[in-house]
């Protein structure tokens, strides 16, 4: 029954969502996390999602394509040095170094995550609302 | 009048299997709305009601010993949805299109339903003699 399949699908969407969400809540966490070398900075995280092509469900010829998190890819853009002497974290040279975290693009991203999670109840809730109606036929 | 159990439920039993068919596929669709590279996907479910239609108008089983045949093809053509704007990934799903299309699809399987149980209570009616 194809409609079985649309838990699985749906179920998928809400475990890649709550991963974009987790991330965003580590990155806005971690947003002002000093440190004393480029290396040992907190960069952004940001999931790589991909649709699921084989599996079981592959093999019943279904047309159901579930997703899942590919990898998790740090942001590669610049992070922030500050001069200050004073701070105990500074390095030789009196710089600390803070995170490459986009505080507004990061809100914008929870919004668009918790958006697309929602999407995916609503799409469940829809398929067991069709089920329950289908196994009341007749009656 | 149907005559048999078989064609008792006319074009409706062939229909929720393609509503719900159709529905898995819009799912996948708004499962993977944040996909990079994913293509939407839809099938024509009128083209394919229509197949079906003319593919059992023709073949009919004359004798109940001759060889039975299946009258739904194992596959549905899968397309791919022209989007209505690109994005920069390469995907195509539009969450509010694919949204209002599940929808619709949701009723139309409701409405098939409907019919379906319409037709068992008039039949329980007719049996009961009420």
């Amino acid at each position: 029954m194809s409609l079985y399949n649309i838990f699985d699908v749906a179920g998928s969407g809400m475990s890649v969502q709550t991963t974009r969400l987790n991330l965003v809540a580590s990155n806005m966490a971690n947003a002002e996390t000093v440190s004393s070398s480029t290396g040992e900075t907190y960069r952004a995280r940001q999931p790589i999602f991909a649709e699921v092509l084989d599996g079981a469900m592959a093999n019943q010829q279904s047309a159901a394509k579930k997703v899942r998190v590919l990898g998790v890819v740090e942001s590669q853009s610049p992070l922030r040095s500050e001069y200050a002497p004073q701070h105990p974290m500074a390095n030789q040279d009196g710089y600390i170094f803070k995170p490459n975290v986009n505080v507004v693009e990061e809100m914008a991203n929870m919004m668009s995550a918790s958006q697309s999670y929602k999407n995916n109840v609503e799409v469940l809730n829809t398929a067991k609302q069709l089920l329950q109606q289908t196994l009341k036929i007749g009656q | 009048m149907a005559t048999t159990i078989d064609s008792l439920f006319g074009v409706h039993e062939q229909a929720l299997i393609y509503r719900s068919k159709r529905a898995e596929v819009l799912a996948s669709n708004m499962a993977n709305a944040d996909t990079p590279g994913y293509k939407a996907r839809d099938f024509d479910f009128k083209s394919v009601l229509n197949r079906l239609n003319t593919a059992a108008g023709h073949v009919t089983q004359t004798h109940h010993q001759h060889i039975g045949f299946d009258k739904t093809p194992a596959t549905v053509a899968l397309a791919y949805r022209t989007p209505l704007s690109a994005s920069l990934d390469g995907n195509t799903v539009d969450a509010q299109v694919e949204q209002a299309k599940y929808a619709q699809n949701a009723m139309d399987y409701q409405t098939s339903l409907r019919f379906v149980n319409g037709k068992i209570s008039s039949y329980l009616s007719a049996l009961r003699g009420e």
